[in-house]
């Protein structure tokens, strides 16, 4: 392989004696769209909070397009490209749509036209334009996470990472959901943490599955679904 | 007088500082563990305490112990009361945010200490203390013929100072018992630890910050009455208990009253010899340095191990 | 240029517009109340960008006010400076001392970061005490009124005052509007909404929080540096605790996070202890009042309230 996208060797993390996440190795390849699974508590959101400089890392590294951003900020793994939307909607609930899409658009564009125009073509994207002068807080939870996803979209992104992104959407628009996705790997490669199976199914290339912090399967949705640890891991049989 | 019995006056000074100190320091460590919140009006709790104190000893006439002892049962009261009534009116209905509290707070520093220049005056006035025997204290010195004591001039003390000393350890060796041998304490306990499991538990919490403010501004009151045959009730009085149980607070780690205490011996201590040595001005600026410092590098305080 | 962007600068400059016009019909005495009003407006438009837009509470921005104020008087009594470096001098010690005490304070969060701003304008008070030599102390010091003349504009002349104390004010109002239009600005106010969403967009937030604090600290130096050169006079109460809790006071009243807000908090705080002091001399009982009163009944303020019921977009 010719570098993946982002790789961690031997990450792991430990909280005032429980081990969160134990030696992973992990590594996404360009354009792939990658699920991360798990029972509740398995270490998914403290992985990806390693991955994006939210947590630091008990020991290990990671690569992000070959160099190291195990020491960087954040906001600086941010700005070389990966883009985060958060699982628990975080919008600005104060402030319209439009000028939160902006507001992750005016990190790498300057002037309003530009910034407007990449504004107005995320939120096409998610399909909310009729709602751009609404306030982000009046909008219902499915188009919150919509308009967290345009929030990452216009950042253009070569790794957006997506933290249980259909938590809470209604059948319909899951749908619009699996298709938008479609049409955005064709930019950026994508990490999806995501519970509902059917999703990931259709979805990713390949699965990583973890527990009790660490890798327990890596593959293809059809070989994680045969895999008897994966399931033992899920049904609690043994 | 030579550098050996000054340090021990200036130690003596200090140690009733530390004592008085203490007792401020300790109701505003309370408020803060309990409830969360910093009280900016606290300095004027104890304003109003001497305040009290004063209108109580007045009133009485008679031998100025009798005046002294009602004093020293009606202004705590008072001022407790006083707190409640600003906790259930003002504090509650604000949710106990912490930013918003300390803005209320500032505001309701300057309605008391403004409505006690209103009615009291601008005058700074004594409380005579129920007992005031001056004692001489020895020194040990190396004479032409050995050891010798002798009594040096100025080095002394007397008997009311001591007995603040006495009394402040009694109030607090009281409060440590409240907190932790009494039903009341374990329910304040409970509540500092996780305010949402004591109320889970049915545990009346908004009763219980009530009573802690009214205990914490009750504290400073009693410290205040202690300290006004020695000092002189003034409606400005407040601003420096403030910034002294400030540094106290913060120095002994927020919340905790062991750290507490042993911050405020400390401190007082150090600002009784430290003031033998530099101007008053110049230990002030090093002391709200120091406190700036803490918490900038040492959040936990500088006793404490835990994060704050 | 939108009709919102019409609007926003016909209500602004309608202001300064209306400040201009105001010079030649009112009595001297509010025409001098006034002139204060826009020095102090000015103060209050400085915290506002730390406290109302980027959501950091200061309780201590009295010693950027009082930098700009002595690093002006100062040099002007005692290294013969004239008014113009003068001015240049104290609003160069505000950057610097409000850049000093950002990199410290900006460690720290909520309460503490609220506490480390008092006592560190504690300490700055303290030392114009403790150097009384120079500073006069709590008496403070005149400054004459030949060390007034700007530019052979003669300061002390109540003319010249006024337009000095407008064009401060224009300044700092049209930087405020700029700034909070401005992506800079903008991203404040982000972090104000959602500080942890705004690091997730590759922000970096202390960087964003140090320039609000040091814009904010240098525009509070510059008005504490004209209320000093305009009225001829420094002292050390313009250091203490109370000159910190006023802008907030202000800030408060007027409406926190508005352009506007600062001007229409401080014009009516003056006032109501105008009237007040008539009464009594216990007037700081009025700021406490209005203190509880607002975090009570109108955290929003009045260009707050404005804003909620009438024009949502005002800035």
């Amino acid at each position: 392989m010719s570098g993946a996208l982002l790789s961690t060797r031997g990450l792991s993390k430990r909280f005032d004696g429980l081990q969160a996440v134990t030696e992973v190795d992990f590594d996404l390849a360009r354009g792939e769209v990658r699920a991360l699974i798990g029972p509740n508590g398995a270490g998914k959101t403290t992985l990806v909070g390693m991955i994006c400089g939210r947590v630091a890392p008990s020991a290990g590294t990671i690569l992000f397009d070959g160099e190291d951003i195990t020491g960087l900020p954040a906001h600086r793994r941010i700005r070389r490209g990966m883009a985060y939307t958060f699982q628990i909607t975080s919008v600005f609930a104060g402030l319209s749509v439009h000028e939160n899409v902006a507001l992750a658009a005016r990190r790498r564009l300057t002037g309003a036209v530009r910034v407007d125009a990449a504004v107005s073509e995320a939120l096409a994207r998610v399909g909310l334009s009729d709602r751009s002068e609404e306030e982000a807080g009046n909008l219902s939870y499915g188009h919150q996470r919509l308009l967290e996803i345009a929030m990452g979209l216009v950042q253009a992104p070569r790794l957006l990472i997506l933290d249980e992104p259909t938590q809470g959407l209604s059948d319909g628009e899951i749908e619009g959901f699996k298709a938008l996705i479609r049409e955005v790997r064709e930019q950026a490669a994508i990490l999806l943490i995501e519970h509902n199976m059917h999703v990931v199914m259709e979805l990713a290339d390949r699965v990583t599955v973890l527990n009790f912090g660490t890798v327990l399967a890596e593959g293809t949705p059809a070989q994680i679904h045969e895999n008897r640890a994966v399931q033992a891991a899920y049904l609690g049989t043994g | 007088m030579e550098i050996g019995p000054y340090i021990l006056l200036a130690s003596l000074e200090g140690a009733v500082t530390a004592a008085v100190l203490a007792l401020t320091a300790v109701g505003l460590s309370l408020v803060f563990g309990v409830m969360r919140v910093v009280n900016i009006a606290h300095g004027e709790f104890f304003m109003l305490g001497a305040v009290i104190a004063w209108y109580v000893a007045h009133w009485m006439g008679g031998h100025p112990a009798l005046g002294f002892v009602a004093a020293l049962v009606v202004a705590p009261l008072l001022v407790g009361a006083i707190a409640v009534a600003a906790d259930m009116t003002i504090l509650k209905r604000l949710d106990y945010d912490p930013e918003r509290t300390i803005v209320a707070t500032i505001g309701l520093l300057y309605i008391i200490q403004q409505l006690t220049l209103m009615s009291y005056g601008p005058e700074a006035r004594p409380v005579e203390a129920p007992f005031n025997q001056r004692i001489a204290l020895p020194w040990i010195e190396r004479g032409e013929s050995g050891w010798q004591f002798y009594y040096p001039w100025g080095l002394s003390t007397t008997s009311y100072k001591l007995a603040v000393i006495g009394a402040a350890g009694a109030v607090l060796c009281g409060v440590w018992a409240l907190m932790t041998r009494t039903r009341i304490g374990l329910v304040m306990r409970a509540t500092q630890a996780d305010r949402e499991m004591a109320l889970a538990f049915g545990i009346p919490v908004e009763k219980v910050y009530a009573l802690v403010f009214g205990l914490g501004a009750g504290l400073a009151a009693l410290a205040a009455v202690l300290i006004v045959p020695i000092q002189q009730a003034h409606y400005l009085m407040g601003a420096d208990p403030l910034l002294l149980s400030f540094i106290v607070v913060i120095i002994g780690g927020l919340g905790s009253l062991p750290g507490t205490v042993l911050a405020a011996v400390l401190i007082g201590l150090s600002d009784g010899i430290i003031s033998v040595f530099f101007s008053p001005t110049l230990a002030k600026i090093l002391a709200t340095l120091l406190v700036g410092l803490v918490l900038v590098f040492r959040p936990q305080g500088l006793f404490g191990t835990r994060a704050a | 240029m939108s009709i919102e962007t019409r609007r926003v600068l016909a209500l602004h400059g309608g202001l300064v517009a209306l400040l201009i016009g105001l010079h030649f019909v009112l009595p001297a005495y509010h025409h001098g109340n006034l002139a204060r009003i826009m020095v102090l407006a000015s103060y209050a438009i400085g915290y506002n960008i730390l406290f109302g837009y980027t959501g950091l509470l200061s309780l201590g921005h009295a010693l950027f006010f009082a930098a700009g104020m002595y690093g002006m008087a100062l040099t002007i009594q005692h290294a013969g400076f004239t008014p113009a470096p003068g001015l240049l001098s104290g609003i160069v010690a505000g950057a610097l001392i409000s850049g000093a005490l950002a990199l410290l304070a900006l460690r720290t969060t909520g309460v503490a970061f609220m506490i480390v701003t008092l006592m560190f304008a504690q300490a700055g008070y303290l030392t114009i005490l403790y150097f009384g030599e120079y500073t006069r102390g709590d008496e403070g010091f005149v400054i004459q009124t030949a060390q007034r003349v700007l530019w052979g504009i003669d300061l002390s002349d109540p003319a010249n005052r006024y337009f000095a104390a407008l064009s401060l004010f224009a300044i700092c109002l049209g930087l405020s509007l700029w700034l909070v239009r401005a992506p800079f600005g903008r991203v404040l106010v982000a972090i104000r909404e959602n500080e942890e969403r705004v690091r997730m967009l590759g922000y970096d937030i202390y960087a964003h929080k140090l320039g609000a604090m040091v814009i904010s600290g240098t525009m509070a130096a510059a008005s504490g540096a004209v209320y000093g050169l305009l009225f001829g006079y420094a002292g050390a109460s313009f250091a203490s605790v109370q000159y910190s809790i006023f802008p907030l006071l202000w800030v408060l009243l007027g409406g926190a996070g508005t352009v506007l807000g600062p001007f229409i908090g401080t014009l009516f705080m003056f006032y109501l202890i105008d009237l007040s002091s008539g009464i009594t001399s216990a007037y700081m009982l009025i700021a406490g009042v209005t203190l509880v009163a607002l975090t009570l009944f109108a955290p929003q303020g009045l260009a707050g309230e404005v804003r909620r019921r009438i024009w949502k977009g005002l800035p």
